[in-house]
């Protein structure tokens, strides 16, 4: 199920060289030297303790849905330097370094694709690429698999995977949380399920508008989720933070997310929830890539949030 | 710096304006504007935030909701409002606030003045981001005009999660970032002292924000920043609100609703 076209999928840290050729990798939770091999059959799941390594979107994606039944789109949007943002590089230098390092155009990737039978629209952010951080052609294309999943009345899945907003592109990033959120109302006025996946990481504004709004909320184990990051809150407050603070079982701890799902479960799980939300016609009813059946109104009961 | 070192201090002169310790507070424009207005408390869950404070208040011959972000001025309510940093009480208190606006067809005015949400554990634990998320929904879909004026600073997501509206205002000096220039300088090179430097990339100011097409209007102040002559700067305020409430009260609410969806939408589109 799991075969990527690189040997690179699973990597510990961004900071290890995104798309690097790595012979061993050390988990960083138990330090083990780990076999590329066998940790990609594992599906970047640490074998000796259970450590889920990040993945590259386009593996994520190939790792969930139907062999082949992923189409990519939005390829052609790319970020813009508006402010002429430069810190130690300009904003466009740093672009072209991410791309050339990551293979990718930007820190998300959508389209319609098939699980377990079930046709979707699924959102994947790419933490390599720049932080995962949400600029405007990031935000852009969020939204246009949100409208995507609302006007094909097709569920949606979004996994996130970032580090909050981009900072380069000021306030014209901070607007995209408004924007997703925004696309996300309607999507729930329309009555069509959006789950969200909280991968590591998951913080600031991406946690502040699309991450949060999910019909259902599922995590990673281990996945750090959060709105403020936990230097910035013992700078600010001086405080101690409990044992596994920001985890995902902490965050399932406190009512914010309906359940940790160690990644090989995952495909049983979303398949059940599709199962679930899609039994009533109120989505799920249509054939992939735009060839609808009948449309299907939401039923009356279906309340804006 | 080198030779944008000027224009850098220039920048670093408006965030230090839009901060400045006498600068009226939302408490300020609320009194010198409504010639009424009830606070409500509470978010009828845990707590009531006094970083973030609301209710119904009298505009000519209509009530609006006021929903506004204050600070302290004494050092004791500095502390009793958290420095105007909101923790997800005051958010749920300020969903309360647009809900009731809702049913009562009050339109809604924000003040924005907050250098963000709280970073605090507690916060975390409570779902802070779940809160500012659930805002950023009800008001873009609210069904009443929604005019927001940023009299200080807005700071990041804290400032949306009671920002996002039909018309965005600011006061000449006010500033409005994606995040404060301490902490956009702590992320980009683990160095806050680069503040200055970062204030001036982030492209902050209302005059930024302005022709960046965010902004609709900047309401002068006088001369030197509003401390110097709060009436001036409430009585500009004032009529600002007032004009560009009554044009949204013009608009059928069904397309306020889409505009508003599409002044969002078009954003980096």
């Amino acid at each position: 199920m799991f075969r990527p076209k690189t040997r690179y999928v699973a990597l510990p840290s961004p900071r290890a060289g995104v798309g690097e050729e790595v012979d061993r990798l050390t988990c960083p939770k138990c330090d083990t030297s780990l076999e590329p091999a066998r940790l990609t059959a594992a599906l970047g799941v640490c074998y000796r303790c259970g450590y889920h390594f990040r993945l590259r979107a386009p593996e994520r994606v190939a790792m969930l849905v139907e062999p082949g039944s992923f189409r990519e789109e939005d390829q052609a949007i790319v970020a813009k330097d508006v402010l002429g943002f430069k810190d130690s590089l300009p904003y466009t230098k740093r672009i072209e370094q991410s791309r050339a390092a990551t293979g990718a155009n930007e820190a998300v990737i959508w389209g319609e694709a098939r699980l377990a039978g079930h046709p979707l629209v699924i959102v994947c952010l790419d933490f390599a690429f720049m932080g995962g951080s949400m600029g405007a052609a990031t935000g852009e294309k969020i939204t246009n698999g949100i409208e995507r999943a609302r006007q094909s009345r097709l569920p949606l899945l979004i996994i996130s995977a970032s580090g909050g907003a981009r900072m380069q592109e000021g306030m014209l990033s901070l607007m995209q949380l408004a924007k997703t959120s925004a696309a996300l109302g309607r999507l729930n006025a329309a009555g069509v399920p959006y789950i969200s996946l909280l991968t590591d990481p998951t913080m600031g504004g991406v946690t502040a508008s699309f991450a949060s709004l999910g019909d259902v909320i599922i995590a990673e184990p281990g996945a750090m989720i959060g709105f403020a990051g936990a230097r910035v809150i013992q700078q600010a407050t001086y405080e101690t933070l409990p044992e596994g603070f920001q985890t995902a079982e902490f965050l399932w701890q406190h009512g914010m997310i309906d359940l940790v799902v160690p990644r090989p479960e995952l495909p049983a799980v979303l398949r059940q929830l599709l199962d679930l939300y899609a039994r009533n016609g109120v989505a799920g009813d249509f054939e992939l890539h735009g060839k609808a059946k009948t449309p299907t109104q939401a039923p009356a009961s279906v309340v804006q949030r | 710096m080198s030779d944008n070192g000027s224009v850098a201090a220039a920048t670093w002169e408006q965030v230090e304006l839009a901060r400045h310790p006498d600068r009226p507070y939302a408490l300020d424009y609320i009194h010198a504007i409504f010639g009424d207005f009830f606070e409500l408390h509470g978010d009828r869950v845990f707590g009531d935030d006094h970083a973030i404070i609301g209710g119904p208040a009298a505009l000519d011959k209509r009530t609006v909701m006021v929903i506004a972000q204050q600070k302290g001025r004494t050092t004791a309510e500095r502390a009793m409002r958290n420095f105007g940093m909101a923790n997800p009480e005051g958010y749920r208190k300020a969903l309360r606030l647009i809900r009731q606006a809702e049913r009562f067809q009050f339109p809604i005015v924000a003040f924005v003045d907050t250098s963000g949400a709280f970073p605090g554990a507690g916060a975390e634990e409570r779902g802070i981001a779940w809160a500012i998320a659930d805002n950023l929904v009800a008001l873009s879909q609210a069904r009443v005009p929604i005019v927001t004026l940023v009299i200080g600073e807005g700071g990041s997501g804290g400032a949306l999660g009671i920002g996002v509206g039909d018309r965005l205002l600011m006061m000449e000096h006010s500033i409005y970032s994606v995040a404060m220039p301490e902490a956009c300088a702590s992320i980009l090179w683990r160095d806050i002292a680069r503040k200055v430097e970062a204030a001036d990339a982030l492209k902050l100011t209302a005059a930024d924000l302005k022709r960046l097409g965010l902004a609709d209007e900047i309401v002068p102040e006088p001369p030197g920043g509003a401390h110097n002559d709060y009436g001036v700067a409430t009585d500009a305020a004032g009529a600002a609100l007032q004009r560009h409430l009554a044009a949204l009260e013009a608009i059928d609410i069904d397309r306020l609703v889409e505009e508003r969806y599409q002044r969002y939408r078009k954003i980096g589109a």
